[in-house]
């Protein structure tokens, strides 16, 4: 568009008659000494605090009993991850079939102590809107996979190899209205998080998938 | 310079404390609390300090090389897919986002919130361009039912209680106006908002902070309203002001670990998105907006207000914004980040802003950013002196104090004359409507019968002697 390629410039120039004389160097950022606290431990309180829930889990089994316990009444528990089918396969479609889904299930890459968060990007979610249109959430997590603190997690997240990351700490939030917390304001409802390292599945090339039955499946 | 009228906060604010006695007291409670949970966290981090230092120095560095980190974010972005737009002012902002939306047939568009948007007054343009335009924030939302703007930059409806929310809902949602719970009001937005997340064509969003080094642009929000509003339409529109440019991924650190901890006492906000290009099948237009920025930066006194990252902390911890509430500065940005920026878009209008204070420094004490807010009240305060905006008793006063501040003796005088002075000075001449107006809802301490340094004089100016 011609106007918005002249206000461009017209932009760009003004910026540079103003830019103020003296120039500052970016700072170096310091490596933080950390408490001490053991990281899963740190994770687990800050969650709390941001209204999620953490549960060990020792095996699959035990992390579809409790998702069971925790939601009775779900009709649609739609799964982006290998382990737990859920009643629906996450899959590359239309974000509008995504908005029936009671329990989304999905796995972050990695936590953070410091927050309680964790980090989702649109390949864990297969896609985004299963994050935010799901009803409630059940997050998985490594426990090897928590991180002590922001500059930490800034080191592991690829921006450049991704369209979408999320940090996402507990459930939707609102203190709108008198200053009272209220959880489930547009997005999930709730957020539980299941200690679960992911299952060790015999790597198997894609072409051979389906020709050839999975050894110990 | 302007035709607007000149706003009157100390009026403005005189409406807000005398309407009853529920809604100031509360509003200063509220923000106090979120002002303590600040402090708190602020005290557990060992390294604050040395955090907020960092982060004012790499606003300053990418604002001394601003045009550099724009041209390499517009690079980046589009590099991944996005379509990069340049606004120079408001209404090219608008045109840009109305042909956007013209273009893929949009009627009605949810967005989430955005200061910027505020600040280019966007939804009215749309509006009369036949364009619905929905708020998805919940206070936001609330605002834009009762037809006012967003009173605080994070907490919007912050000065209305839960009954004054449930009346409005039953007038304009039509629900029970006796029920006033916090979780219900909340729900109603929910369900209220989500048909037609699911319905719109577009999703607008504004950007906490644009990374020159991928292209990215962040969006933090409690809700998730503007994951939900980016994910499921298939157009995402934002409009991101130019000094949100931060240099790398790895500054993110620093200023996710001040943003939410300064705002609203919370480690993050529950939501922090990051958006390097156009989801899965869909399409993302970023709008770049100019709109007196770089004026500002060419302001030697005024460029640091750049560096603010709309968190709000300056507000809560100002005990005049506390008292007056925000929409008693009848501008976009108000508390004391409002009364800095402000004049930049309409110097007349806005002179009476900078006298809306006390200079008591919190709001620079606090600054995650370290924006010498309170020297730049006082900065402004001069320049509408020079301007001669001021009305004439302040201008009258003003000179009078200034003579007698400048010739101690003078002022020794008036201090032994003044002080048994107030004890009979009638109160109707203390509490004068248009002499004092800020007597109006405000007693004067009790005044010490012995000056400081009369006392000093009396008790300590020997032993000083015998020190030398």
């Amino acid at each position: 568009m011609q106007t918005t390629n002249s206000s461009r410039e017209t932009i760009l120039g003004a910026i540079r008659n103003s830019l103020p004389k003296d120039k500052v160097e970016h700072p170096r950022i310091p490596h933080f000494q950390r408490s001490g606290e053991r990281l899963k431990t740190e994770f687990e309180r800050h969650l709390q605090e941001a209204g999620g829930v953490a549960h060990d889990v020792a095996t699959v089994a035990e992390a579809e009993a409790r998702l069971m316990t925790l939601h009775p009444g779900a009709k649609v528990i739609c799964s982006a991850v290998p382990e737990i089918a859920g009643t629906r396969r996450a899959e590359d479609r239309d974000p509008h079939e995504f908005a029936d889904v009671d329990v989304g299930i999905v796995r972050a890459l990695f936590g953070v102590a410091e927050s309680g968060a964790v980090w989702l990007t649109q390949e864990d979610l297969v896609v985004d809107a299963l994050a935010f249109l799901s009803q409630h959430l059940i997050v998985l997590l490594d426990p090897e996979q928590i991180v002590s603190d922001m500059h930490e997690a800034y080191r592991r997240v690829r921006l450049d190899e991704t369209a979408f990351g999320c940090f996402m700490m507990g459930p939707s939030a609102t203190a709108d209205v008198e200053a009272t917390l209220v959880h489930g304001a547009q997005g999930a409802r709730s957020l539980n998080l299941f200690f679960l390292p992911p299952a060790q599945m015999p790597v198997v090339p894609a072409s051979t998938k389906t020709s050839r039955p999975e050894p110990g499946a | 310079m302007s035709n607007a009228k000149q706003v009157d906060p100390a009026k403005a604010a005189e409406l807000f404390i005398i309407h009853d006695q529920i809604h100031e007291p509360m509003h200063d409670r509220f923000l106090w609390g979120t002002m303590q949970r600040r402090d708190a966290e602020a005290a557990a981090i060992p390294e604050w300090e040395e955090l907020r230092e960092i982060a004012s120095k790499i606003k300053e560095h990418t604002l001394t090389h601003l045009d550099h980190y724009l041209e390499e974010f517009e690079a980046n972005a589009t590099k991944r897919g996005a379509h990069v737009h340049w606004a120079l002012d408001a209404a090219e902002h608008n045109e840009i986002v109305h042909s956007i939306l013209k273009d893929h047939g949009v009627k009605e568009m949810i967005k989430s919130k955005s200061m910027l948007q505020e600040e280019c007054h966007m939804t009215p343009f749309l509006e009369n361009r036949g364009i619905k335009v929905i708020e998805s924030d919940l206070g936001e939302r609330i605002q834009q039912l009762d037809g006012q703007p967003p009173s605080h930059i994070v907490f919007p409806a912050i000065h209305k209680t839960r009954k004054d929310v449930a009346q409005l809902f039953a007038r304009t949602v039509g629900t029970d106006p006796n029920n006033d719970d916090p979780h219900l009001l909340t729900e109603v937005i929910r369900n209220n908002a989500r048909p037609r997340f699911l319905a719109t064509g577009a999703g607008m969003t504004g950007g906490n902070f644009a990374i020159a080094e991928t292209g990215t642009f962040m969006v933090c929000t409690n809700e998730g309203n503007a994951d939900i509003g980016a994910s499921v339409p298939p157009l995402h529109i934002a409009s991101i002001g130019i000094e949100k440019l931060i240099p790398r991924v790895e500054d993110m650190g620093v200023f996710l670990r001040l943003l939410a901890r300064s705002a609203e006492g919370s480690p993050l906000t529950q939501y922090s998105s990051h958006f390097s290009g156009p989801r899965k099948g869909g399409e993302l237009h970023i709008v770049l907006v100019d709109n007196g920025r770089s004026r500002r930066l060419g302001m030697a006194d005024f460029w640091h207000s750049l560096k603010c990252i709309r968190c709000g902390a300056c507000m809560n911890t100002c005990p005049v914004y506390r008292r007056s509430g925000g929409l008693s500065y009848g501008a976009t940005y108000s508390g004391p980040i409002g009364v800095i920026l402000d004049p930049t878009f309409d110097e007349f209008k806005y002179s009476e802003l900078p006298f809306h204070s006390t200079l008591c420094g919190s709001c620079s004490d606090v600054c995650p950013v370290k924006i010498d807010i309170s020297d730049q009240i006082l900065k402004w305060r001069r320049v509408m002196a020079e301007r001669g905006y001021l009305p004439l008793v302040k201008r009258m006063s003003f000179a009078v104090a200034g003579h007698v501040l400048g010739h101690p003796e003078e002022y020794h005088a008036m201090e032994k004359v003044a002080a048994p002075a107030m004890d009979y000075a009638p109160h109707f001449l203390l509490y004068n409507r248009s002499l004092n107006p800020w007597g109006r809802s405000r007693e004067l301490p009790q005044i010490a019968k012995q000056t400081f340094r009369d006392w000093y004089l009396a008790n300590r100016s020997e032993h000083a002697d015998d020190e030398q």
